[in-house]
């Protein structure tokens, strides 16, 4: 991103909670509000570093639509200090943010195409903001489809948001869950067994993929998209990495060639796909 | 009148779709509808593989059992799915349950008439395990992806 046009990139604004959501035991979803100044626009894909006061920082997907750049919104996995800070933050308190930074997914450009969005768990957070952009232009789009694989009915994020896409905004919606108790009547299998029933009927070489979750799940999701004939530069993966300086600087997020931080998080399958299959870096 | 019908299912399915006409024939007189009520077992863990469905219409949830823990759904089946396919490899004893979540439609072939056949007709054993392998190797992996817990901390 270009960061000239923000005066310190490395100072946090100040913003204030707005509103909190309990997603899952362990996550939860904030809005913000902006303390220091106008909001800022972003891009769906992109990041915030959010700084819990007197914790630190962590870097945060932006899950917030991109139409509505005045309300931020981040949702957070607590697994380490910095996110335990940041889940713990209620309505009324104050917290830092740098950015917006990062590389986006590039939704308008795959206008005429099958738009399909595959999401594990958490993954569904950093593709929100392109979901509801696809959808705000559907017929634009020959598909919408969100394939949306969690470990159990239990962990399925935004719910009623996912249900709603389904049922009212003309998206295709699957979601399937690794295991279940009896009495779920959805899909239980991880992602991939969905993939050949939900490009059922269409024609694969115009299937434009975003795939967001973790790393294993990415690489074996795009090996079988590229199987089923989803062409690899109409593939794009979201990556994470340690953050520092976010800027580009600091070297703490570097992947092979690339920094994270500055040349993805959002990157195109045909350029990285190889060094997703590298255990090394 | 009902033969007819199962060679027709079985040509439009993509595990049979390459099979020629009198394969597909001989493997018809395998065949007969069923159909299960919401809730019925079409098979139970440990069950002589007897028979392989092929779903047409309704929800198969494949479930496991451990003693005071509630059944798991490990798996779900749906339209255009197969289950049971421990028919295909000794000791030819399901692996778990398959219970019907929903109203289900399915055309069973019978495993012992299957097996008969390609006995006598070595051309379809080889072919029927060419098709149906790599099917079988999908789901091997799918169930390796699952026991990674992938999500978990995603
Ligand atoms: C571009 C980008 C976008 C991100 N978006 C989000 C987001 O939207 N929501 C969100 O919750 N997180 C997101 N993350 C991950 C988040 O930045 C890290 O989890 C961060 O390390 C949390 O800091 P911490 O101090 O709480 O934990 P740390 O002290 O850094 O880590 C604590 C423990 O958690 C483990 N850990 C670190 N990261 C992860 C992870 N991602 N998943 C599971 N375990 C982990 C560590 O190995 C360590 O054992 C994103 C990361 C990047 C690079
Ligand atoms: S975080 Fe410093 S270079 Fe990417």
């Amino acid at each position: 991103m270009d960061v000239s046009n923000i005066q310190d990139p490395m100072l946090p604004r100040r913003y204030r909670v707005a509103e909190v959501w309990e997603e899952l035991d362990d996550v939860a979803t904030m809005s913000l509000l902006p303390i220091d100044g106008p909001p800022r626009p972003f891009k769906a894909g992109q990041f915030n570093m959010l700084y819990a006061y007197g914790v630190g920082e962590a870097a945060i997907s932006i899950s917030g639509d991109p139409a509505v750049p005045e309300r931020l919104i981040h949702t957070t996995r607590n697994v380490g200090k910095v996110s335990a800070a940041l889940t713990r933050l209620r309505a009324g308190d104050m917290l830092g943010v740098r950015g917006p930074f990062g590389s986006d997914w590039p939704v308008e450009e795959q206008k005429g195409r099958h738009m399909l969005f595959i999401a594990g768990g958490l993954g569904l957070a950093p593709l929100r903001g392109a979901i509801c952009q696809a959808l705000a232009d559907r017929l634009d789009y020959e598909e919408v489809s969100l394939l949306f694989g969690a470990r159990s009915p239990n962990d399925l994020l935004y719910r009623s948001q996912v249900a709603e896409w389904g049922a009212f905004s003309g998206a295709n919606v699957e979601v399937t869950v690794d295991t279940a108790a009896r009495g779920w009547t959805g899909h239980v299998g991880v992602v991939t067994t969905r993939l050949e029933r939900i490009l059922n009927g269409q024609d694969h070489a115009n299937v434009s993929a975003f795939i967001c979750g973790p790393e294993i799940m990415m690489r074996f999701t795009a090996q079988d998209l590229v199987e089923l004939g989803v062409p690899t530069d109409k593939i794009w993966v979201s990556m994470e990495r340690n953050m520092k300086c976010a800027l580009g600087f600091c070297g703490h997020c570097q992947w092979g060639p690339d920094f994270v931080c500055k040349d993805g998080p959002v990157f195109r399958y045909d350029q990285i796909g190889r060094r997703l299959a590298m255990r090394e870096i | 009148m009902e033969i007819h019908g199962i060679k027709d299912i079985l040509s439009g399915h993509p595990v049979f779709k390459d099979f020629d006409e009198e394969t597909l024939d001989l493997l018809s007189g395998c065949g007969r509808n069923e159909h299960f009520k919401k809730n019925t077992l079409l098979y139970a863990e440990g069950d002589e593989a007897d028979k392989v469905y092929i779903i047409r219409k309704g929800d198969v949830a494949i479930e496991i059992a451990a003693p005071g823990r509630p059944s798991i759904v490990v798996e779900s089946l749906h339209a255009g799915d197969i289950a049971g396919w421990s028919w295909m490899v000794p000791p030819y004893r399901s692996s778990a349950d398959a219970r019907a979540m929903t109203e289900v439609s399915a055309v069973s072939l019978d495993a012992n008439c299957m097996r008969g056949k390609c006995d006598e007709h070595p051309a379809l054993g080889y072919q029927m395990f060419k098709t149906w392998l790599p099917h079988l190797t999908k789901r091997v992996r799918a169930q390796r992806l699952q026991l990674l817990d992938l999500y978990g901390t995603g």
